[in-house]
């Protein structure tokens, strides 16, 4: 690893390992080495690995002290290559962009002010990195969005939002995998399952993808639609 | 061997000690409400501490054992009859085939667990039988349980030595201790007074998810946001509006509001525990203390997992 990361005690049973301030791709590099490192090669005092940002959640078994578990996690952290020339899958992603499937379209359109053709170009030209799962199942937090979209979120959140939605919340972009309660501005829906309950182990969408959107139309959406 | 469920009360799932090593997919451990209940309820019957139970909220329902069984009942005292008879808390009650036994409302707190001699025949999904409300995932059927069901359990292993626990087994809620949590610098020192010096209530909100906690309000000086970041089990999440949410067993595995604090480990169960409109406190501990508390609950189970 290149950055020296902070170990922060969060819990009696939890250690953040933080690798600096801010929202990088660089710092993505090592919570994704860190993650990854710990799925494929797992030790047993470390039950639970939430990445972040720029950061690892890792939470620690009933009988392992956090000193000790600090000094372990420091060594592996030390020892781990950086993972930056792996070749990064792609997913594409169809949306269904506006009317039903996106009733917030014209919030979006106003605070921004492009027109909705505008917006699904500049939705769809972009290049996405998927920095991690988290919140819900199968959740992807995915950074990468053409600025002048960014838009505040719903100031009420919806009680439920449709799985596989596609949504705007400040500089953004995300997919919801599950009917949830949900805050973001929803601009299409995916037909595409994010999380199949069967197959809970492995999403469409994992940490470290790349993310590609394209529009489709209703017709294309219903032929392929997995939720219903 | 099954028991079919009669009536079920208001939200019965079936629950392990957790599904471990998923939180990086978004899924977070879910598991027992009060696993010290859930523990004691196994090593009661016999099995290992980790088999799952029937975890019963505020109401129980009624279950009829289609076959002999031994079960226990742990956590909170809950009003039960058995043909007329009351049923014991904390100990082995010998069931016959046919028998219906009927667990009524909470005298206590929100949790109660049903354990049997060799445990719920479930299939473990990621590693885990517990039930993820949410998903759909794992525990019977991926929901609550239903009237109808017929919930199948295992033939007691030739090992199983029941146990016998003497310690009162009461869960005292009025108080949960916590550490300081990770943004616990973004409140000032008259906020952290707030928090120590006051009651706080639980709101109608106090799922498995978290619990929403209404009182004096606590607010941030800082005026910046948490970048998302993990969430522990039992950390006191300060949301904009100043009432602390609790995460809970199946909570968000990532969040950005200011956590506080940190309910310890070793009084998560009280947690479980936690109903509508119960006052209680937060006192401070240190992160050592909390530690040994928790390192403390262990050997406690491993004392009694060793004994005859």
């Amino acid at each position: 690893m290149i950055l020296d990361p902070d170990y922060i005690i969060t819990s009696d049973n939890t250690i953040l390992v933080r690798f600096g301030d801010g929202i990088s791709e660089g710092q993505h590099h090592h919570v994704f080495s860190l993650t990854q490192h710990l799925i494929e090669d797992p030790i047993e005092e470390i039950i639970n690995i939430s990445p972040g940002y720029n950061s690892v959640l890792l939470r620690l078994n009933n009988e392992t002290h956090t000193r000790n578990a600090i000094e372990m996690i420091s060594n592996i952290v030390r020892t781990i290559p950086l993972k930056i020339d792996t070749e990064k899958r792609t997913v594409d992603i169809p949306v269904c962009y506006g009317k039903d499937h996106g009733p917030d379209m014209g919030r979006v359109m106003n605070h921004t002010g492009c027109t909705m053709s505008e917006l699904v170009d500049r939705h769809t030209n972009g290049e996405y990195l998927v920095y991690f799962i988290g919140f819900s199942a199968g959740f992807p937090y995915i950074g990468g969005m053409d600025q002048t979209l960014e838009t505040p979120r719903l100031s009420s959140p919806r009680k439920l939002v449709p799985p596989g939605s596609v949504g705007i919340a400040g500089k953004q972009t995300g997919i919801y995998p599950l009917p949830t309660p949900g805050g973001w501005n929803l601009i299409g829906r995916t037909p595409l399952s994010l999380f199949n309950v069967n197959d809970p182990g492995d999403g469409l969408i994992r940490m470290g993808d790349q993310v590609r959107f394209y529009p489709i139309d209703q017709e294309e959406f219903e032929r392929s639609d997995q939720h219903s | 061997m099954s028991l079919r469920v009669i009536s079920t009360g208001l939200q019965t799932t079936i629950q392990d000690l957790g599904r471990h090593g998923s939180a990086h997919l978004g899924i977070s451990g879910s598991g027992a409400a009060d696993p010290f209940s859930l523990r004691s309820g196994n090593l009661l019957v016999g099995n290992p501490e980790g088999e799952a139970g029937l975890e019963m909220t505020l109401t129980g329902g009624e279950y009829q054992f289609e076959q002999d069984a031994i079960i226990s009942l742990t956590g909170s005292y809950f009003l039960t009859g058995l043909g007329g008879k009351d049923l014991p808390f904390h100990e082995r009650i010998h069931i016959k085939k046919g028998q219906i036994i009927n667990i009524g409302h909470s005298q206590d707190g929100a949790r109660c667990y049903l354990t049997v001699q060799g445990g719920f025949d479930i299939e473990p999904v990621l590693g885990s039988r517990s039930t993820h409300l949410m998903t759909g995932m794992g525990g019977f059927r991926g929901r609550a349980l239903k009237k109808g069901d017929m919930i199948h359990f295992c033939a007691p292993s030739q090992d199983s030595a029941p146990k016998i626990i003497d310690n009162d087994l009461k869960i005292d809620r009025s108080i949960l201790r916590i550490t300081r949590g990770i943004q616990h610098d973004w409140f000032d020192q008259h906020v952290w007074d707030i928090l120590q010096n006051n009651s706080f209530k639980v709101s109608h909100i106090f799922d498995r998810m978290g619990i929403r906690v209404e009182g004096e309000t606590i607010k941030t000086s800082k005026n910046d946001q948490v970048l998302t970041e993990g969430i522990p089990v039992g950390a006191v999440q300060i949301p904009p509006n100043g009432q602390p949410i609790i995460s809970f067993v199946d909570h968000q595995t990532t969040g950005g509001y200011p956590k506080i604090a940190n309910v310890i480990t070793a009084d998560l169960c009280k947690l479980g525990q936690l109903r509508h409109q119960d006052e209680f406190r937060f006192d401070l501990v240190s992160m050592e203390e909390a530690e040994t508390l928790r390192l403390d609950q262990e050997s406690y189970f491993n004392g009694i997992r060793s004994s005859g």
